[in-house]
C-alpha cells in the first residue's frame, strides 16, 4: 500500500504503485483486445440477416411445434429402455476399469511413481478431454452403429471422470489405518482389502451414482451419431422435420434427466 | 436387548453383518438387479461379425494414434482449432460476465425472494438442458456458424457458474458481511468489500475450470453445425481417415492437459 | 528376548533419529520409553517390525535377526509382534470384530481373509479376547461408534489375537482422558502379566509410566539418556532428559493423583 506525496505536499493513499497500475491496466485492455478480436470472427462467420430473422423463425418452429404429439409416445419406450441401459451398464463397465487405473495413480498405491504412475494419468485425461459424442462417432465408425457403441462410448469417456475422483480418494485415506494392518504380518492384497478398501468405499458408491446421473444425460444424445437410444428418434424427427415429434422428445429427456438427478441426489444423500 | 455371554458366542460360527439386515429386502434387491442386468444385456443385440470386422479398423485407429497425420488437412484443422478456441473465449467471458448477476440473486441470503426463484429457474432449465440439443435447436434459429456454439455455450456457462457461485455465496462468513454491512454501507458497497473478497479465489479457479469444459464442448458442437473443430473431425471420421482424426483428438488432448496445467497454477496463485 | 544392536536411522532429510541404540528386553519385561517430542520414540517402536527402514544396526528377536529378512519372512515374523498405536488405527468402517480378526490376516490366505471366513479358533479366541477387554457386546458395530478408550480396546484386541512374543506400544494414552489413560495401561500391563509378553511402550506421560512398569528408558536426540527402575527417576534424570524445568512438583502430584484415582476406582 504505497502512499505517495502530492505537490502540495499532502499524502495520498493507493492500493497499488504506480507501476502495478499500469501493468493492471495493460492486462485490461489485452483482455478486451482478444475479446473484441474473437468477437469480431464470430461476427464475419455470421449471416446476419438470418440472425434478425431469429424471432420471427423462432416463432414459427414454436407454432409448429406444439403441441406435442403425444401418440408418438408408443414409440419411444424401446428407445428409453435402451438409453436407460447404456447409462447403467457403461456405468457398471467403466467402474470396472477405473478401479484398477485409481490404484495406478494415486501417489501411494501406484507400484512405480515414475513409470506407471505417468500411463495412468495420461489415460485419465485422454479419456476424460475426449466428449463421449466423440468416442460415439469414433466407435459408430469401428463397430457399427447401436447401442453397443453408444454403451462402449459413454464407458470410455467415463473411465477418466471416475478414476480421476477415485484416485483423489485414495490419496486422502487415513495412512495409520493401513500402517496397523500392514503391522499385522498381512500380505500387500490384504492390506488393499482391510486397509484401503473400506476407507474408499463411500467415495466409490458416491463417484458410482454421480456418473451414472451423468451418464443418462449423455445417453439421451448418443443417438445424434448413430449410437442408439432416444437421441436416434431426435435425429430422424429433426431430419424430416418432425417439429411436435421434436418437442415430446425433448420433454422426455427432461423428464428423464430429471429422475436421474433425484434418484441420484436421494441416493447419494443415503450413503454420505 | 439381553446380554450375551462368552458361551453363547464360542463354538458358533460369526458373520459380518449385512449391509440390509431385512433378508426378504435383501434378497429381493439382488434378484431385481440380477433380473434387470439379465434383460439389459439381453437387449442389447451385439452384431458379432461387424465387431470382429471393425476390429481391424480399430486397431488402424490405434496406430494411426503413433502415426498421426497434422499436414494433409493441415488448413481445415488449424481454422477449425481457431474458431473452437475463439467460440471457448467468447462463451466463458459472456457467460461469466452474465453468471455473475444471476449466481448473486440465486444465492437465498443475499437476494429477495422473487429474484431468487426467477434466477434459480434460469439455472435449473440451463442444467437440464444437454449443450448439442440447445445447440440443435439455436442451430435450427440462428442458422449454421460460431453464434449458435458460443450462444450455446454462453448458456451451459451460465447455469454451471451461478449454481456454484451461488452455493459458495450462501455458504460464506456472515461475520465478515456484517462487519461490513455495520459500516453503513450501501448494497453494493456491501457486495463489493463484505461478499466479493470472499469469493473471488473460488469464482477464479472455477473459471479456469469452466474455460477448460468450455474447449471439450467445442469440439463436439461442430457435429450439429454450431462451428468448430468438431465438423472437421466428423468428416475425418466418415471417410476413415484415422491419422486425420488422431491429430484433431491429440491437440484437443495436448490443449487440455496444458490448460489444466495452467489453471491449477493460477488456482495454487489466487487462493 | 529382543535385543536391539547399535540400531541407528538417518532420514532421507538428513534428520537423525536414532543414534547406536543398544537395548536388551528379556522376556515378559514391560518397558516404558520416554523422552521429548522428536526424540525417536516412534521410530525406534516402527523400526523394529520395520514399518521405518533402520539404517544401519540390528534387531534381533529370540535369535532371528529381523533386518536381514525379505519381504515373506518379515511378514512372518511381524505376526510375532503385535503393535497398538496412537489414536487407535482401527480401520473406522469396518466391525468391532472384523477388526480383532484383522490381526489374525498374517495366518490365514487372502480369499479366506476377503470373504471373511476365518478358522472357527480365531473367531472363538476373538470372542475371549473381547470377553476380556470387556467389549463382547460390541462386537457387531462399527469401529466408529465407539468412544476412545473402547477403541483402544479393541487395538489391544488387535494385538493380542496375533498370539505375539512382543508388544510395541505407541502412545497408547495420547488421546485419551487421564482416568481411561490409567485403564487402558493397567490393561495392558495385566495381559502383559498374564501371557508372559514384554513390551515396550512410548509414553509422554512421566507419571503414568511410573506408575505402571518395571524399566524405564529415556531417549533423548535419538540417543538412550536413562536406562533404570522407575524408582530410579529422580529431578536430575528428567532435567537430563528434558531439559530444565521444576520436575518436583510433577512427580509428588502424581503420587497424590494415584491415590484419588485408586480411591475413586473402588
Amino acid at each position: 500500500m504505497p502512499v505517495s506525496t502530492h505537490v502540495n505536499g499532502a499524502k495520498i493513499w493507493q492500493l497499488r504503485n504506480r507501476n502495478q497500475t499500469l501493468s493492471r491496466w495493460a492486462g485490461y485492455l489485452a483482455a478486451v483486445a482478444i475479446f473484441m478480436w474473437c468477437w469480431q470472427r464470430i461476427s464475419e462467420a455470421t449471416t446476419w440477416f438470418f440472425v434478425w430473422d431469429a424471432p420471427r423463425i423462432a416463432a414459427d418452429i414454436g407454432s409448429r411445434a406444439w403441441p406435442p404429439r403425444w401418440s408418438y409416445m408408443d414409440k419411444l419406450w424401446g428407445p428409453l429402455w435402451d438409453t436407460l441401459n447404456m447409462a447403467t451398464l457403461s456405468t457398471v463397465l467403466a467402474l470396472f476399469m477405473a478401479v484398477p487405473v485409481a490404484f495406478l495413480a494415486a501417489r501411494n498405491t501406484t507400484p512405480s511413481a515414475l513409470f506407471v504412475r505417468p500411463v495412468a494419468l495420461f489415460i485419465i485425461v485422454a479419456t476424460r478431454s475426449i466428449n463421449s459424442l466423440i468416442w460415439a462417432l469414433l466407435l459408430v465408425a469401428i463397430i457399427g452403429p447401436g447401442v453397443f457403441a453408444g454403451l462402449m462410448a459413454i464407458a470410455f469417456r467415463s473411465i477418466g471422470f471416475c478414476a480421476k475422483l477415485l484416485y483423489e480418494a485414495i490419496e486422502e485415506i487415513d495412512e495409520k489405518q493401513v500402517e496397523a494392518i500392514t503391522a499385522t504380518g498381512a500380505s500387500r492384497w490384504q492390506v488393499v482389502a482391510y486397509g484401503i478398501v473400506p476407507q474408499i468405499m463411500p467415495a466409490f458408491a458416491g463417484i458410482s451414482v454421480f456418473r451414472w446421473d451423468i451418464n443418462i444425460r449423455e445417453s439421451t444424445v448418443l443417438g445424434l451419431v448413430g449410437a442408439g437410444g432416444i437421441g436416434l428418434q431426435l435425429q430422424s424427427s429433426l431430419n424430416t422435420l418432425a417439429w411436435p415429434q421434436v418437442t415430446l422428445i425433448l420433454i422426455v429427456i427432461l423428464l428423464a434427466v430429471i429422475v436421474g438427478e433425484w434418484v441420484s441426489a436421494k441416493v447419494r444423500g443415503a450413503i454420505m | 436387548m439381553t446380554a450375551v455371554t462368552l458361551d453363547d458366542r464360542l463354538g458358533r460360527s460369526w458373520q459380518k453383518p449385512h449391509l440390509i439386515a431385512n433378508p426378504a429386502l435383501r434378497w429381493g434387491l439382488f434378484i431385481g438387479a440380477l433380473v434387470y442386468v439379465v434383460l439389459a444385456v439381453g437387449s442389447i443385440d451385439i452384431n458379432w461379425s461387424r465387431v470382429a470386422e471393425g476390429l481391424s479398423r480399430g486397431w488402424a485407429f490405434v496406430t494411426a494414434f503413433f502415426n498421426p497425420d497434422f499436414v494433409s488437412r493441415g488448413g481445415d484443422i488449424f481454422d477449425g482449432i481457431v474458431e473452437s478456441v475463439i467460440i471457448t473465449i467468447t462463451s466463458t467471458v459472456v457467460g461469466i460476465a452474465i453468471s455473475v448477476p444471476i449466481g448473486l440473486g440465486a444465492a437465498r441470503n443475499i437476494a429477495p425472494l422473487p429474484v431468487y426463484l426467477v434466477c434459480r429457474g434460469i439455472v435449473a432449465l440451463s442444467r437440464a438442458l444437454n449443450e448439442i440439443i440447445v445447440a440443435i435447436l439455436l442451430v435450427a434459429i440462428f442458422g449454421f456458424g460460431p453464434l449458435a456454439g458460443f450462444l450455446t455455450l454462453s448458456f451451459a456457462t451460465i447455469g454451471f457458474m451461478s449454481k456454484l457461485l451461488a452455493e459458495d455465496i450462501e455458504e460464506m462468513s456472515k461475520v465478515q458481511a456484517e462487519a461490513i454491512r455495520a459500516t453503513g454501507s450501501s448494497w453494493l458497497q456491501w457486495i463489493n468489500y463484505g461478499v466479493q473478497p470472499q469469493v473471488m479465489p473460488r469464482l477464479i479457479g472455477l473459471s479456469m475450470y469452466r474455460l477448460d469444459i468450455n474447449f471439450r464442448e467445442s469440439a463436439v458442437l461442430g457435429l450439429v453445425g454450431a462451428g468448430g473443430i468438431g465438423a472437421t473431425l466428423n468428416t475425418a471420421f466418415d471417410r476413415y481417415e484415422f491419422d486425420t482424426a488422431a491429430a484433431i483428438l491429440l491437440i484437443i488432448i495436448v490443449t487440455v492437459m496444458a490448460l489444466e496445467y495452467l489453471s491449477g497454477i493460477i488456482r495454487a496463485k489466487v487462493q | 528376548m529382543l535385543q536391539l544392536k547399535k540400531l541407528t536411522k538417518t532420514y532421507r532429510t538428513g534428520d537423525k533419529a536414532l543414534q547406536d541404540v543398544t537395548l536388551s528386553i528379556p522376556k515378559g519385561q514391560v518397558l516404558a520409553l520416554i523422552g521429548p517430542s522428536g526424540a525417536g520414540k516412534s521410530t525406534l517402536i516402527r523400526c523394529i517390525n520395520r514399518l521405518v527402514e533402520p539404517t544401519s544396526g540390528s534387531v534381533i528377536l529370540d535369535d532371528t535377526d529381523v533386518t536381514a529378512l525379505g519381504s515373506g519372512a518379515l511378514r512372518k515374523m511381524r505376526r510375532k509382534m503385535g503393535m497398538i498405536f496412537q489414536e487407535y488405527a482401527l480401520v473406522e468402517r469396518l466391525t468391532v470384530m472384523e477388526n480383532v480378526l484383522s490381526g489374525r490376516l498374517g495366518y490365514v490366505g487372502f480369499w479366506r481373509s476377503f470373504l471373511r471366513k476365518y478358522p472357527q479358533s480365531d473367531v472363538d479366541e476373538a470372542f475371549r479376547l473381547l470377553d476380556r477387554v470387556g467389549l463382547l457386546a460390541m462386537a457387531d458395530k462399527r469401529a466408529d461408534e465407539l468412544s476412545g478408550g473402547q477403541r483402544q480396546r479393541v487395538g489391544i484386541a488387535r494385538a493380542l489375537i496375533q498370539n505375539p512374543r512382543l508388544l510395541l506400544v505407541d502412545e497408547p494414552t495420547a488421546s485419551l482422558d487421564p482416568k481411561t489413560s490409567r485403564q487402558i495401561m493397567r490393561l495392558i500391563c495385566e495381559l502383559c502379566a498374564e501371557r508372559d509378553l514384554a513390551a515396550v511402550i512410548n509414553i509422554h506421560d512421566v507419571a503414568l509410566a511410573q506408575m505402571f512398569v518395571e524399566r524405564i528408558v529415556g531417549l533423548k536426540a535419538g540417543e538412550l539418556a536413562f536406562d533404570g527402575k522407575p524408582t530410579e527417576m529422580s529431578d536430575d534424570v528428567l532435567t537430563t532428559i528434558y531439559g530444565e524445568e521444576d520436575w518436583h512438583a510433577t512427580i509428588r502430584n502424581v503420587d497424590d493423583e494415584d491415590t484419588d484415582a485408586e480411591e475413586l476406582v473402588q
